[in-house]
């Protein structure tokens, strides 16, 4: 590792040095956000689909876009990615900004788009050195192909590959160029666990060489699994901004009980499940009680006692760990997996 | 994942050249697309040997005639009929003449006609029957006694150049040219932004005057080969001569390229599917098949269109590639169908890369 840390510094210390020289601001030291993004606007028609966003990466942070379809994710980071223009707000990446800098912020950055189809017909040695000759300076393809874990398949049709290894390619076309800032849109979306793991892995290894990553996704585990914090965005607007574990911890409880009833039982008065030992909220979801608790062993044998002395039956009971999920659930009063 | 792969260090530039990668990726793609090849070279020269067989030199087709057998000088008008060698005469019973008449298996039927005179059925309107009307008359008349006045003699010119394989080997290039230019622009490019692909690139530091450049210089290299593929087989295998200077047929060649290269691109600049993409392509090929002389002479259409006609680019290709290569007219004297080109090309390329849809 030691030795990447140096390559990054050199790299560093170039830029500061070339930029002694032309005396352009822009660079007179590293910048203090990788990308700094204030007061977005974006409307395709009546669909307002950014409105008045603000975001701030830090310099080496992996930083998650959470939220639901449609909330404007994708929106956001194509805007960030330079590849829309947005009606009116501010974006600066590394310090630049995409009307004076493009050529730099193109060599400078990574991209990964949500749904880009590879040449089927060429291999995915020739994909990946196509994608490194646009770059001045960049990985070797070689070792690209090593790091996405697709040595075999080299010298194999992109139109051949699985799912997962299309996104293993897209992700090595994005890292070939050795970016300072890597964007990835829904890195995992329709793959399946065992390639969702194995992309997390990868995305865990390029963040430990200290570069940025900025990634949407509308999964949960995923935002909790990789980044460092997290912008719960929803009708084009964030509103909920933290690590993952501050954002579960805002919620006070760090369990979730869901329960249904039987059919046919009457409503139990939410003041009498509030009043139950260890519950910090309480919510209807779907014709099902959510109750977030902070003391699941005491809260369990009450709702039971509760439940025998109304002589309800129990349709369902499941408790799981409090995730982003139950933050979005409690922020929004939806679901995710619902949108 | 070994930690070697983490430490995998920059290489510092060690990179293949930008605008030879686009090129020979569109080659690696082109050549694994079997029936971009076939279209390409297959096509055309399957054309030119089905039109070369059809219309091959052949000795000067005899005339099938019929005489109607219930005339009474049946006998003798078949006997001065057989005189002549360009005539085929067959005696049938008045229904079966009709019936061969209609079909066209005979181009004339002598009917029964009074002791002075004859009476001839055919087709007007159609230049075989004609012909057949003025041997079979000619015939008749001179076993009736008729002499000549004037002494006729003949010389038969049969020069290459003159026949149909030789009208129709330029307009087969021209139509190769035509649909290398728009199709492997058009497809290609849609193709690309269909599946995000060119937005993926757009994303990159590539140069986007190097994208389409290795659009236009591919499409040049593949245009060399199939050029000389089609023209080596009609001069080998059907003799059509090549009059004009080499250079000159090379210089027709490439602004026609361009031209149609600039239109391709020009159809290609907004479309999203290829279905959208096909209607265009189709819209603008189609007319230039029928119009612009590729099997038939463009000078048949009336003359109020011909304003229209000659301003197509593939008129302009076609008229000057016939005129290099059958008559070996120089450049100089083909000025205005390059400059028909030209503007072609100006005009498709500068509207295509104003309105190209990069994303």
């Amino acid at each position: 590792m030691s030795s990447d840390a140096t390559v990054v510094r050199d790299r560093r210390q170039e830029r500061v040095e070339f930029s002694d020289m032309s005396s352009s601001p822009a660079h007179a030291s590293q910048p203090e956000y990788a990308l700094l993004v204030r007061d977005l606007d974006k409307s395709y028609g009546d669909v307002h689909a950014v409105n008045g966003l603000d975001l701030a990466v830090h310099p080496g942070e992996c930083f998650g876009l959470l939220g639901p379809n449609g909330a404007g994710k994708t929106t956001t980071i194509e805007i960030c990615e330079g590849l829309l223009t947005p009606d009116s707000g501010r974006v600066e990446l590394l310090g630049l900004r995409w009307d004076t800098h493009e050529q730099e912020l193109r060599q400078r950055l990574g991209i990964q788009l949500q749904e880009t189809q590879l040449a089927d017909k060429l291999t995915v040695e020739e994909t990946v050195r196509l994608f490194r000759s646009f770059y001045a300076r960049g990985r070797r393809v070689e070792d690209v192909i090593a790091l996405v874990q697709l040595e075999e398949k080299a010298n194999a049709r992109v139109g051949k590959l699985s799912g997962g290894q299309k996104q293993r390619l897209a992700l090595a076309c994005a890292i070939v160029g050795d970016p300072d800032l890597l964007f990835l849109d829904e890195p995992t979306t329709g793959l399946d666990p065992q390639s969702r793991r194995q992309l997390w892995d990868l995305i865990t290894e390029f963040k430990s060489l200290g570069r940025t990553i900025m990634l949407t996704t509308h999964y949960m585990d995923e935002a909790e699994m990789l980044c460092d914090r997290v912008a719960i965005v929803d009708h084009g607007k964030v509103i909920a901004l933290g690590t993952p574990l501050e954002l579960i911890g805002s919620l006070g409880a760090e369990h979730v009980v869901e329960f249904a009833l039987a059919n046919g039982a009457a409503p139990i008065d939410d003041a009498a499940l509030q009043a139950l030992d260890g519950v910090r909220a309480v919510r209807h979801v779907a014709g099902a009680y959510e109750l977030q608790v902070s003391a699941l062993h005491r809260t369990i044998p009450n709702l039971l006692a509760l439940l025998s002395r109304r002589g309800d039956e129990l349709a369902q009971l499941t408790t799981h760990s409090a995730s982003l999920e139950d933050v979005f659930v409690s922020l929004t009063g939806r679901q995710l997996r619902d949108e | 994942m070994t930690s070697n792969h983490v430490r995998a260090a920059t290489d510092d530039g060690a990179k293949d050249n930008a605008l030879w990668q686009l090129i020979t990726v569109r080659f690696k793609e082109y050549t694994r697309e079997p029936e971009a090849l076939f279209w390409s070279f297959g096509f055309p020269i399957l054309l030119a040997i089905g039109l070369g067989i059809a219309f091959r030199t052949k000795p000067a087709d005899v005339v099938h005639v019929a005489v109607v057998s219930d005339n009474p000088r049946a006998a003798s008008l078949t006997t001065a009929l057989k005189k002549d060698p360009g005539l085929a005469v067959e005696v049938l019973p008045a229904d079966s003449a009709t019936a061969a008449l209609r079909t066209g298996r005979v181009a004339l039927v002598v009917a029964a006609g009074g002791a002075d005179s004859v009476r001839y059925q055919y087709d007007d309107t159609r230049p075989d029957a004609r012909t057949a009307r003025l041997m079979v008359d000619d015939a008749v008349q001179r076993g009736a006694g008729r002499g000549d006045v004037l002494r006729a003699s003949d010389t038969h010119l049969r020069e290459r150049g003159s026949r149909y394989i030789d009208f129709v080997v330029p307009g087969l290039l021209g139509m190769t040219i035509m649909g290398g230019g728009i199709w492997g622009l058009g497809y290609s490019i849609v193709d690309q932004r269909r599946k995000n692909l060119l937005k993926r690139l757009v994303a990159t530091p590539m140069s986007r005057a190097e994208y389409l450049l290795s659009y236009v210089i591919s499409r040049l290299v593949l245009l060399t080969v199939e050029v000389v593929v089609l023209l080596g087989f009609s001069t080998l295998l059907f003799g059509v001569p090549m009059r004009g200077t080499v250079f000159a047929t090379v210089v027709i060649i490439v602004v026609s390229a361009l031209a149609f290269g600039g239109l391709g691109l020009l159809i290609a600049s907004r479309s999203k599917t290829i279905e959208g993409v096909s209607g265009l392509m189709n819209l603008s090929m189609l007319p230039m098949w029928v119009l612009s002389g590729v099997f038939f002479s463009s000078e048949n259409f009336p003359r109020v269109v011909q304003p229209f006609i000659k301003a197509l680019p593939l008129t302009a290709t076609n008229d000057a590639l016939r005129a290099n290569m059958l008559r070996g007219v120089p450049l100089t004297g083909m000025l205005s169908q390059l400059a028909v080109l030209v503007v072609w090309m100006v005009l498709c390329f500068g509207i295509a890369l104003r309105i190209f849809r990069w994303r």
